[in-house]
């Protein structure tokens, strides 16, 4: 018993991280945009973790009885011309999505930080080159410098690629697209943040550069960086299901959700749910992020956060 | 009160509160106060005292949630509060005028000064616009600028922040208002500049008897230009008196306390030290039920905690807010603290610390592509250009300059954080090099610098537990453990509680904060401390107390200090040596106690004579400087204080720089005019009255 009272009182001490995944939470319920959002945010995560579970059929089961049926109780969404649940399709394509989306972000997010506080903090020639470097790539649309990637992918490593191996293909896009960007956003907070008298003071009391770093700046950029991290993880499912549509993510029959607009776009007259079903899970997954990334703003904005 | 004519400016039982998220939260609370005309009323408080609300309120520009809940405010026997917004504007500019602190941000960038002052003119008068602008040069020769065609065809980022301020002035009075509001006019401008605005001020108020409401901290200012002061402290008046009274006999304990904070011209520590006030300003949240002084106050009694004290008026003129008044006024008590004891100076002088040779800071301005091919001279600022000085074991060198001087770049330069650019630095016989990071951490731990930004020096992310153990942990390579009990010993000496450990930076007051900075500063026991304006960004009542801890911490910890600031009271309170630095070079080098004495450098001379001295008994001589600080892009050729030195000699003080020359009494000066000279042709610019 006396080991968990402990426990508990360094709780009080010190906010424990689900005291402030709660306060987080707390913050987000507050308005209803972000609340709404949240919501939708938490139930894809759901299905996507789920899904197997929750689907009714798989998601290549053709069942040729109910081929081009209309949405019904029994097939919520409809089928496709090929007689496959939509609904069951989406709820499994959710992982996919979810997984390349949030693991790209997750990668660029860190290398963009870690290359953002190096470049932001030592500043010079090494700034110079990282960023006008960053510039280049940013020179091109995001769409265009994927399929530019893609190709160089492809040559690299052959048209017969397996799944997995596509999959890293869009995770690999993701991250060069998308560091870049995060380390501006980095360094321009860095930029701000390194004049100021506790950083002298750290350098004229020797600290470690690494120390300076990710001990001493790095907190100060932690708020804008969780709103970035949002905003990009909300880019990377467009930008995944766009690539998924376009034909050159992930390859027929994985239940993937841009790919299915597109087989969809093309029995539209036939099957209109099939592809008006998948569209609208893209736009209000990428709606939901958007509103949870206005609710995570405000939840630093507020400052009742202790990071 | 004694002046029977009808007051200007009535305030009566005016209460301001403002709407917050947590309720309403009262700013100004009961204060009544009147104007006579062609008087000039000093308001003084501190940062929360509710000083700026009041003004705020007179001029009916409170912002959408604050409102007054009770009381009047009359202006020439019409209610203000009453007004309309039409009417308002009848009255605004034209029988009341604001002069803000910030000049430049009341000025619209996009218009030059003379279209700015005739739009204002013919707002309220039928002047047509050819007259108009006649009489706006009018009006900037009223304000005694020198050539008012010119500056009128300026916009207002091309002149300097005296001249902005001038120019406001000058737009406030073109009305001829009864009443002038002045909002910490002269808080954001140099001493020299400031005693210039001031005296103008006062001529040009007296001259038109127009009245004033002052708002300022300063108490110098305060004690040199108004004739009644009301002392307010967490929104409520605690004394209003007559400048001279108010002075001589406070009878608050917080007026006493306030004057007491702040060093009189020539205090030194040890002779008299300042007494300061423990704690700070209660928040207005939480306001106590009895007075709002009592737990600050060292006559506090138990009455003082239950009640609040009434506004009452012990002699003719004079208003305090106290239950103990009448003891204070008899005599029988007095509030000035006893457990203050005074600093005992030694001689340490033997052994120089702290070596500077030559030092310069020149920092390159960018360069234009067209001006590198052209071969021109790449342009560079000379923050520091050529500075020899050096600091004895143990004692307390004061550089005192205004802004541009390049103290501040000289105390980086020294530290590291800025790279030299040129001469050497010693410290202990060490060369230190030019880079902070070349230089190992055997060298680091003898210097430690306190910054003047309180807010800005400590991670608000990290506890104030993880700050002050680093230096033991980083720098002395101690355990944690032996670490954090050194926190302990750290906390208690600064005068923080044990538990400080555990919160952040945000969690604490400014002087707190500072007192945290100033522990680290100390921790790993430094031979030479930089204090770079440690108290300008705090409240007057916590200066004194945070002064005394860096002097005390200085004995203890056998260290050195170098004390930057641009208060020469506060250079003179607390160092043994003084360097008077102008445009990156020293004018004159003197032991504190003979700052005041003849000769002095004709810089040093027209500094001193223009220190708002808290004081209003002090008699000062009148020199004042034209123009303003050059460029340090363009440092003068020469003594670069020719182009604004009352005793400039001619040629030579242009053609050639001076020689150092040495005083009998010691002092450094670094002028053309003999020594001997200087001394028959200068007087003592202070006289104290003894």
């Amino acid at each position: 018993m006396t080991s968990t009272t402990q426990v508990i009182d360094k709780k009080d001490a010190t906010p424990g991280w689900g005291s402030r995944l709660l306060a987080v939470l707390r913050e987000l319920y507050r308005s209803p945009a972000s609340a709404a959002g949240t919501t939708v945010v938490l139930l894809f995560l759901f299905l996507a973790i789920f899904g197997p579970l929750i689907a009714p059929y798989d998601f290549n089961e053709q069942i040729y009885a109910d081929v081009r049926q209309p949405p019904s109780t029994t097939h919520w969404f409809g089928t496709d011309h090929l007689g496959r649940d939509v609904f069951s399709r989406i709820v499994l394509g959710a992982s996919s999505i979810l997984s390349i989306a949030g693991g790209g972000t997750l990668v660029a997010v860190f290398l963009g930080t870690v290359i953002g506080l190096i470049s932001g903090y030592r500043g010079g020639w090494i700034d110079e080159i990282i960023m006008r470097f960053f510039d280049s790539l940013l020179a091109l649309p995001a769409l265009l410098l994927a399929l530019l990637l893609l190709g160089t992918l492809r040559s690299a490593f052959g048209e017969n690629v397996s799944a997995i191996g596509r999959g890293l293909g869009v995770l690999i896009i993701l991250i060069v697209v998308y560091t870049p960007i995060v380390a501006r956003v980095v360094r321009s907070v860095v930029l701000s943040v390194k004049t100021k008298g506790f950083i002298e003071a750290a350098q004229t009391q020797g600290e470690s550069q690494a120390r300076i770093l990710f001990r001493e700046i790095l907190p100060s950029v932690l708020p804008a960086l969780a709103v970035e991290a949002a905003l990009r993880f909300s880019y990377a499912i467009f930008l995944t299901a766009s690539l998924g549509f376009l034909g050159i993510g992930v390859q027929p029959p994985n239940p993937d959700w841009g790919l299915m607009v597109f087989e969809g776009r093309e029995k539209y007259s036939q099957v209109p749910w099939a592809m008006f079903f998948p569209a609208i899970t893209i736009s209000l997954l990428v709606v939901a992020v958007n509103l949870m990334a206005d609710g995570v703003k405000r939840v630093f904005q507020s400052g009742d956060l202790d990071v | 009160m004694s002046d029977k004519t009808a007051p200007v400016l009535a305030i009566q039982d005016l209460t301001v509160g403002y709407q917050t998220r947590n309720g309403i939260i009262e700013a100004v609370r009961d204060v009544s106060l009147e104007i006579r005309k062609g008087q000039t009323y000093g308001l003084v408080g501190e940062s929360g005292s509710g000083k700026s609300t009041l003004a705020l309120a007179v001029m009916r520009y409170l912002s959408a949630n604050g409102e007054v809940r009770k009381g009047s405010i009359t202006f020439n026997d019409r209610d203000l509060l009453d007004m309309s917004t039409n009417e308002l504007r009848q009255v605004w500019g034209k029988e009341i005028s604001l002069v803000p602190q910030d000049p430049f941000s009341s000025l619209n960038p996009s218009i030059k000064i003379g279209e700015q002052l005739a739009e204002a003119l013919r707002q309220h008068t039928n002047l047509n616009a050819g007259e108009a602008a006649t009489q706006s040069v009018d009006l900037l020769k009223d304000v005694r600028i020198a050539d008012p065609e010119n500056v009128a065809d300026k916009y207002p980022h091309q002149i300097s922040g005296g001249m902005q301020q001038r120019v406001m002035i000058a737009m406030a009075l073109s009305t001829e208002p009864n009443l002038l509001v002045l909002d910490e006019p002269t808080t954001a401008l140099d001493v020299t500049t400031e005693a210039a605005v001031l005296d103008l001020f006062r001529e040009l108020v007296y001259e038109r008897q127009t009245s004033a409401l002052y708002v300022t901290h300063n108490l110098g200012v305060v004690a040199g230009i108004s004739d009644r002061v009301a002392v307010l402290y967490a929104s409520e008046l605690v004394e209003d008196a007559p400048t001279k009274d108010l002075f001589a006999q406070p009878l608050h304990p917080y007026t006493r306390g306030l004057l007491d904070s702040v060093p009189r011209l020539g205090q030194r520590k040890d002779e008299r030290p300042l007494q300061g006030i423990p704690g700070s300003i209660p928040g207005l949240q939480q306001l106590p039920t009895g007075c709002v002084y009592a737990d600050r106050c060292p006559l506090a009694i138990d009455i003082c905690f239950d009640e609040r004290p009434p506004l009452d008026t012990p002699v003719e003129g004079r208003r305090v807010r106290c239950h103990r008044w009448p003891e204070i006024l008899s005599g029988e008590i007095d509030a000035r603290r006893a457990d203050v004891e005074a600093i005992a100076v030694e001689d340490y002088s033997s052994q120089p610390l702290l070596d500077l040779d030559d030092v310069e800071v020149h920092y390159p301005v960018g360069q234009s592509l067209v001006d590198t091919v052209r071969r021109e001279e790449p342009q560079v600022v000379k923050a520091v250009d050529g500075v020899d000085l050096t600091v004895g074991t143990r004692r307390t060198l004061g550089i005192v300059g205004e802004s541009g001087s390049g103290k501040t770049s000289l105390a980086r330069a020294i530290i590291g954080l800025v790279a030299r650019t040129g001469g050497e630095i010693e410290l202990l016989d060490m060369a230190l090099p030019p880079e902070l990071n070349t230089r190992g951490k055997d060298v680091l731990r003898h210097l430690q610098i306190v910054f003047q930004n309180p807010d800005e020096a400590l991670n608000p992310y990290m506890t104030v537990g993880e700050i002050l153990r680093r230096p033991f942990v980083n720098l002395l390579d101690e355990s944690r453990q032996a670490a954090d009990e050194k926190v302990a010993e750290l906390l208690q000496a600064v005068r923080l509680p044990a538990e400080y450990t555990e919160r952040r930076p945000p969690q604490l007051s400014g002087g707190e904060k500072q007192r945290v900075a100033i522990a680290r500063a100390f921790a790993a026991n430094p031979d030479l401390m930089l204090a770079d304006e440690p108290v300008s960004a705090l409240d007057v009542s916590v200066q004194a107390s945070v002064l005394n801890l860096l002097n005390e911490l200085q004995i203890e910890n056998a260290s050195t200090t170098l004390f930057i600031s641009h208060d020469i009271g506060v250079v003179a309170y607390l160092s043994d040596e003084i360097a008077v630095m102008y445009l990156g070079n020293l004018m004159e080098v003197t032991d504190a106690d003979q700052l005041f004495d003849v000769p002095y450098h004709p810089y040093t001379e027209a500094l001193l004579s223009a220190v708002p001295a808290p004081d209003p008994s002090v008699k000062k001589e009148r020199i004042r400087l034209e123009g303003d600080i050059p460029s340090a892009i363009d440092v003068p050729t020469g003594c670069p204080f020719h182009t604004r030195c009352p005793r400039f000699l001619g040629d030579v003080c242009v053609d050639e720089k001076p020689p150092w020359q040495t005083a009998p009494n010691g002092k450094r000066i670094y002028c053309h005019i003999p020594v001997e000279e200087l001394m028959d042709i200068q007087k003592p610019v202070v006289k104290f009255e003894e």
